[in-house]
C-alpha cells in the first residue's frame, strides 16, 4: 500500500464570495496573495517529493474554494511542478470550477496543460433554489459553463447537486437531475445539505425553511433513483457515475489509500500518518508546517470508509489489508440490520443500502462496535 | 451572682425555610462576639454547601455563646439549631428535647407556614417556653401587626411582647436576647444522680471519630470515663469533652447536668451513637433511658446506580462514607437487568433522598441514575403471610395477593386562599381525602387532607409549587396503613421489560401514569435505527403505547477533500457515547430517559 501511487490534492482557498452554507476554507484573493500562494504550494510539493524520495502520483485534484479564480497560468504552474516531481503518468487530473463569467479560455488552457476532468458546481437547475442557496450564478450560466467545457474538449465532467435545500421538491430535484443528463455529464455528486455551525446558515438556523428529516430522506432516495434512471450508478453515499467514470481520486479516500494534500486546510494520509495544514492562508505561505492528526489506516477507519461505498466491506478487502476476514461480531451486527433494510449481506461481505447510507452516522458505529 | 446552672439558657430557633433562622443565629454570634468580624461568613451555622444553597438546615448543630445581659450577668446561651424539614421531624424532636425554650421566627410578610406550625406544636408538646419573634420588618411588604395576630390566633400563644426585628440589619436582636434571659427557664437536673445525657446530634470527624452533641440531664461525665449508649449498648472511653464554640472546640474536661456540649470517644460510625439515644456511665448507669428514642426508620426507597457501571465500587465507597455521618441512610446491593449493579437505598423522606443524591454527585463526583422512589407496602399473601415491599421488582404475583396496604399521611397545606382550588384539585388527583379547612387569617388557609405517602413522594412538591407559585407549604406525618387497590406497572421497551422503570401505584392512577411515562420515554429515547415500541403494562395487559420512530437521516454527506477527521471524530465519540447508554436488547437508552420518568406532573 505505501508504495502505491499517491493522490495529490491542492486546496485553492479563493472565492469571490462566501456561500452561506459552506464551511470550507476560502477568502477573497489578490494577485499578490495568489502568487505567494502558488509559490508556497510548489515549494510544499517540492518538500514532500524530497521526503518521499521518488514516489509517484496518479491522480491530482484542484479543489476549493474556486480553483478557476487563480487563473490558468498559476494552476498550470502548480500542475507542471507536480508533474515534474510526481510523474502523474496516466493521471486523472481534476479541477473544480464554479459557473459565472466566461470560462472557455480557462478551460482551453488547462485542457492543453493536461487537466482531463472537471467538477462543476451546478448545485441546482432551479434559479429560485440557487438564490436561496446564496449562489452567485443562474442555472443558465451554469449550463453555459458545461457547454464551454465540452467545447474546450472536456468529456469527463462532473456536476455537483445539493439535496434538501430550501424550496426543493421532488419535482424540482428531478428537473435538476434531468439537467445533468441533458448536459452530458459523466458523474454527479449529490450532497444532502448540512448546516454547519460556523456558517451563515448555522447562525440563522431558525430562519431557514429546510425540509424536515423525513422529507430530506425522501429527497435523497428520490435523487438516487432518478440519477440511476439517467444512467448514473451510485458508488458512494453522495456519488454517482456512468460506467468507467468514477472519480479515481476520491476513491483513494474511500479505499483508505494514501494522498498528499497541500494548501491551507488540506489533509494528507502518508506512511500511516494523518496530518493537515491548518486553515489560514498567511500561515501556510509563511510557515507551511503541517499538524499531526495521529495514525491512520486501522480497521475502524478502513471499514468506516469502505461502508460509504456501494461495494461495502468485503472479506477479500480485509484479508488483503489486514490478513483476516471481517470480524465475526461486525458481520453478525450487519446481519442484524438486514431485516430493517439497512444492510445487504452476501457470502463475502456486506454493504449499506440507501436507507442505511441515510443513517450511516449511527449505523456505522452500531455495526463496528 | 447566679450559680452556674441558673445562668444557662438552652434554646433553639424554629422557622420556616427562608424566614431568617440562620441570619438571626448569625446576629446572635456577632452580638456575643463569638466570631471575630473578619471571620464572619454569612450563615456560619449552615456549613454544608447544600444547606447554604437551599437556605435550609439539613442537620442540627449546636453552639455555645456567652451573652452579657442588661442585668450585668454573663449567661451561657446554648443555641441548638434544628433541621427545618419534615423529613427530619424525629431529629427536630430530639433537638427540642435538649432545650427549655424555643425562639419562633415568623416572616413579617409571609406569616405562619405549615412547617412552622408543626415544629411549634412539637416544641410546646415538649414543654418548651416559646418566644415569638417577628422578622424581616425591613421589607416593604411587612405586616408585623397582622402576623402578631396570626401567632396569637393560630398558634395560641401571647405575642404582645414579640419583638419586631430585622435579623438582616440587626435591628432589635438585643431584645430577643433579653427575652431569652427573661423567659427561658434555666435547666433542671440532678448533679448527684447517675450520668444521663441525650444525644441530639453527631458528626464524624476524621481525627476524633464520631463527636456527639449531648444535653446532660443528670450527673456529670469526665474525660477518661467509660460511657455506655443505652439503646445500642456500645461502650466507649471519653477522650475529650467540652463546649462547641462558634469557631472552635473548647475543652472543659467535664460536662454536668444542664449543660450542652460535645463528647468524643473514638466512636467509629454515627450509627453507634444514634440521635435520641441516652448516654450513661458504664460504672454507674442510669436505671432508665430518657424517653423518646426511636431508631431511624427509612420511609422512601429508590435504586441508585452508577451511570458508568465501572464506577460501582466508587459508589459503594461514597455511600459508606455518607453513612458514617448519616445514621438514617440505609443501602444494600441490588442488581437490575437494565442498569446493572447498584444499591437499594432507604431515606427518611424525599428531601433526604435528594440530598443524598446531590451529595453523591457533587461531593463524590459520581454520575448516578436513580429509579422511581417507592414507599413500603404491606402485602398479605393468600397463604396468610405478610410481606413488606419497597422494591417493585419484589412485588408478588397478583394472583397470590390477598390484601395490599399502603402508608397514609396526615397532611396540612398552608396556602394563600386564592390557591385553595388548585390545591384541592391537586389533592383529589393524588387520591387525597379531604378532612377540613381552617382560616389562619383573612387571606390564608390550612387545607387538611389525608394523602397516600406514595403520592407525596412522587413530585408532589414540584406540583404544589407550580400550582401555588411557591406560596404554599406542606407538612405531613405518617398516620398508618390502609388497604388499597395497588397494581404494578411495568414498562416494556422493544418488547422487553425494563425492571428499573417498574413501579407500584394505585389502580386508578395507572392509566394516566402509564400514558405519561410512555410519552416521556418517547421524548427521551433518541430515534434508533429501527422503530421501537414502548408499552406500559399492568398484569400483562397493555394500557399505553408509544412508538419511537426509526431515524431517517443522520449522515455526513461530504467526506471529501481527504478530510476524514470529522467522520473519524464522530466515530470515536460514538464509541465513547455507547458506554454511557444502557443497552437493552438492541435499544440504546440514555440516562435522561430513566430520569425523565421521575418528572411526571401533568
Amino acid at each position: 500500500m505505501s508504495n502505491g501511487n499517491l493522490g495529490l490534492y491542492v486546496h485553492v482557498p479563493f472565492c469571490d464570495g462566501k456561500c452561506p452554507y459552506c464551511d470550507f476554507y476560502s477568502l477573497r484573493g489578490t494577485d499578490e496573495l495568489m502568487d505567494a500562494y502558488t509559490e508556497a504550494v510548489i515549494s510544499c510539493l517540492r518538500h514532500w517529493a524530497g521526503v518521499l524520495g521518488g514516489r509517484g502520483a496518479d491522480t491530482m485534484y484542484f479543489g476549493g474554494g474556486t480553483p478557476n479564480l487563480i487563473g490558468a497560468g498559476r494552476l498550470i504552474k502548480i500542475l507542471s511542478a507536480a508533474r515534474e516531481l510526481f510523474g502523474l503518468e496516466n493521471a486523472e487530473i481534476t479541477a473544480e470550477v464554479n459557473p459565472g463569467g466566461d470560462l472557455y479560455p480557462f478551460f482551453r488552457e488547462i485542457k492543453a496543460a493536461g487537466v482531463n476532468r472537471l467538477s462543476v458546481g451546478l448545485q441546482s437547475a432551479n434559479d429560485g433554489e440557487l438564490l436561496l442557496l446564496g449562489r452567485r450564478h443562474t442555472a443558465e450560466q451554469a449550463f453555459k459553463a458545461f457547454a464551454d467545457a465540452k467545447r474546450a474538449g472536456f468529456d469527463n465532467i462532473s456536476a455537483d447537486l445539493m439535496l434538501a435545500v430550501q424550496g426543493q421538491t421532488e419535482e424540482s430535484l428531478c428537473r435538476s437531475a434531468a439537467a445533468c443528463g441533458r448536459l452530458g455529464v459523466r458523474h454527479v455528486s449529490a450532497y444532502l445539505l448540512q448546516v454547519e455551525p460556523h456558517t451563515v446558515y448555522g447562525k440563522n438556523r431558525a430562519g431557514l425553511r429546510l425540509p424536515d428529516e423525513d422529507t430530506a430522506a425522501a429527497l435523497y432516495i428520490c435523487a438516487c433513483v432518478e440519477l440511476e434512471k439517467l444512467g448514473f450508478g451510485q458508488y458512494e453515499i453522495s456519488n454517482f457515475a456512468q460506467k468507467g467514470f468514477k472519480s479515481r481520486h476520491n476513491l483513494k479516500y474511500w479505499h483508505c489509500e494514501e494522498y498528499l494534500g497541500v494548501g491551507p486546510s488540506a489533509h494528507s494520509f502518508i506512511n500511516g500518518r494523518r496530518f493537515h495544514y491548518p486553515r489560514g492562508l498567511r500561515l501556510f505561505i509563511e510557515k507551511g508546517t503541517a499538524q499531526d492528526d495521529g495514525g491512520g489506516g486501522g480497521f475502524d477507519e478502513f471499514a468506516m470508509l469502505a461502508l460509504r461505498l456501494t461495494e461495502g466491506l468485503s472479506d477479500g478487502g480485509c484479508l488483503a489489508r489486514f490478513g483476516r476476514k471481517i470480524p465475526s461480531h461486525v458481520a453478525d451486527a450487519a446481519k442484524a440490520y438486514e431485516k430493517a433494510g439497512l444492510t445487504s449481506c452476501s457470502a463475502g461481505g456486506f454493504r449499506f443500502t440507501r436507507k442505511g447510507f441515510l443513517v450511516s452516522n449511527i449505523l456505522t458505529p452500531a455495526v463496528l462496535f | 451572682m447566679l450559680s452556674g446552672r441558673e445562668r444557662i439558657r438552652n434554646f433553639c430557633i424554629i422557622a420556616h425555610i427562608d424566614h431568617g433562622k440562620s441570619t438571626l443565629a448569625d446576629r446572635m454570634l456577632e452580638l456575643t462576639k463569638s466570631v471575630p468580624i473578619r471571620e464572619m461568613e454569612n450563615q456560619i451555622l449552615d456549613d454544608m454547601d447544600l444547606e447554604r444553597e437551599r437556605g435550609i438546615t439539613i442537620k442540627a448543630h449546636a453552639v455555645t455563646l456567652v451573652y452579657s445581659a442588661k442585668d450585668g450577668c454573663d449567661y451561657i446561651f446554648n443555641l441548638i439549631d434544628t433541621p427545618g424539614h419534615v423529613d427530619f421531624n424525629y431529629e427536630v424532636s430530639r433537638s427540642l428535647a435538649a432545650c427549655e425554650g424555643a425562639v419562633l421566627v415568623v416572616d413579617a410578610s409571609q406569616g405562619i407556614e405549615a412547617q412552622t406550625l408543626a415544629n411549634t406544636y412539637l416544641a410546646s408538646d415538649a414543654g418548651l417556653e416559646i418566644i415569638p419573634v417577628i422578622n424581616k420588618i425591613d421589607l416593604p411588604g411587612a405586616q408585623p401587626e397582622k402576623v402578631r395576630g396570626e401567632i396569637e390566633d393560630v398558634i395560641g400563644i401571647p405575642a404582645d411582647e414579640a419583638p419586631c426585628i430585622s435579623a438582616k440589619l440587626g435591628t432589635n436582636v438585643g431584645k430577643v436576647m433579653e427575652q431569652i434571659v427573661k423567659h427561658v427557664p434555666p435547666p433542671g437536673g440532678d448533679e448527684a444522680a447517675p450520668f444521663k445525657a441525650l444525644i441530639f446530634d453527631s458528626y464524624y470527624d476524621d481525627y476524633k471519630g464520631v463527636v456527639i452533641h449531648v444535653r446532660v440531664m443528670d450527673g456529670r461525665v469526665k474525660t477518661g470515663d467509660v460511657i455506655r449508649m443505652m439503646a445500642t449498648g456500645g461502650e466507649f472511653t471519653v477522650t475529650e469533652c467540652g463546649y462547641m464554640r462558634a469557631t472552635h472546640f473548647e475543652p472543659s474536661g467535664e460536662l454536668s447536668a444542664g449543660e450542652v456540649g460535645v463528647i468524643a470517644a473514638s466512636i467509629k460510625a454515627v450509627r453507634q451513637a444514634r440521635v435520641g439515644d441516652t448516654v450513661t456511665l458504664s460504672s454507674n448507669p442510669a436505671k432508665e433511658p430518657l424517653p423518646g428514642y426511636r431508631p431511624a426508620q427509612p420511609m422512601v426507597f429508590c435504586g441508585i446506580y452508577p451511570a458508568d457501571g465501572a464506577k460501582y465500587p466508587d459508589l459503594r465507597d461514597a455511600l459508606d462514607k455518607l453513612q458514617l455521618n448519616d445514621a438514617s441512610l440505609t443501602f444494600e446491593p441490588e442488581t437490575s437487568a437494565a442498569l446493572g449493579f447498584g444499591f437499594r437505598c432507604g431515606f427518611l423522606g424525599l428531601l433526604h433522598m435528594e440530598i443524598v443524591q446531590e451529595r453523591l454527585e457533587r461531593e463524590y463526583l459520581l454520575d448516578i441514575i436513580t429509579t422511581a422512589p417507592s414507599v413500603i407496602y404491606k402485602i398479605t399473601l393468600t397463604d396468610g403471610t405478610t410481606v413488606s415491599i419497597d422494591n417493585p421488582t419484589n412485588y408478588p404475583d397478583p394472583s397470590k395477593i390477598a390484601r395490599a396496604e399502603e402508608p397514609i399521611t396526615d397532611a396540612h397545606i398552608f396556602t394563600p386562599k386564592d390557591y385553595v382550588g388548585n390545591i384541592m384539585e391537586l389533592c383529589q388527583e393524588r387520591r387525597g381525602t379531604f378532612i377540613d379547612m381552617n382560616y389562619i387569617d383573612a387571606d390564608r388557609v390550612d387545607v387538611h387532607y389525608e394523602l397516600p405517602l406514595n403520592e407525596i413522594i412522587y413530585d408532589f412538591f414540584d406540583a404544589l409549587k407550580s400550582r401555588t407559585r411557591g406560596y404554599a407549604s406542606l407538612d405531613y406525618e405518617l398516620k398508618g396503613y390502609r388497604e388499597s387497590r395497588l397494581v404494578k406497572l411495568d414498562i416494556l421497551i422493544n418488547g422487553e421489560t425494563v425492571d428499573a422503570l417498574s413501579f407500584i401505584l394505585h389502580e386508578d392512577r395507572a392509566y394516566a401514569k402509564a400514558r405519561k411515562m410512555a410519552q416521556n420515554l418517547k421524548e427521551n429515547i433518541p430515534r434508533q435505527l429501527f422503530e421501537v415500541p414502548i408499552q406500559a403494562c399492568v398484569g400483562g395487559r397493555i394500557i399505553a403505547r408509544e412508538t419511537v420512530k426509526a431515524m431517517r437521516k443522520d449522515v455526513l454527506a461530504k467526506c471529501y477533500g481527504g478530510d476524514i477527521s470529522r467522520k473519524k471524530k464522530l466515530l470515536e465519540k460514538q464509541k465513547e457515547g455507547k458506554k454511557r447508554m444502557r443497552k437493552l436488547g438492541s435499544v440504546d437508552i440514555p440516562q435522561e430517559a430513566f430520569m425523565s420518568v421521575l418528572k411526571l406532573d401533568e
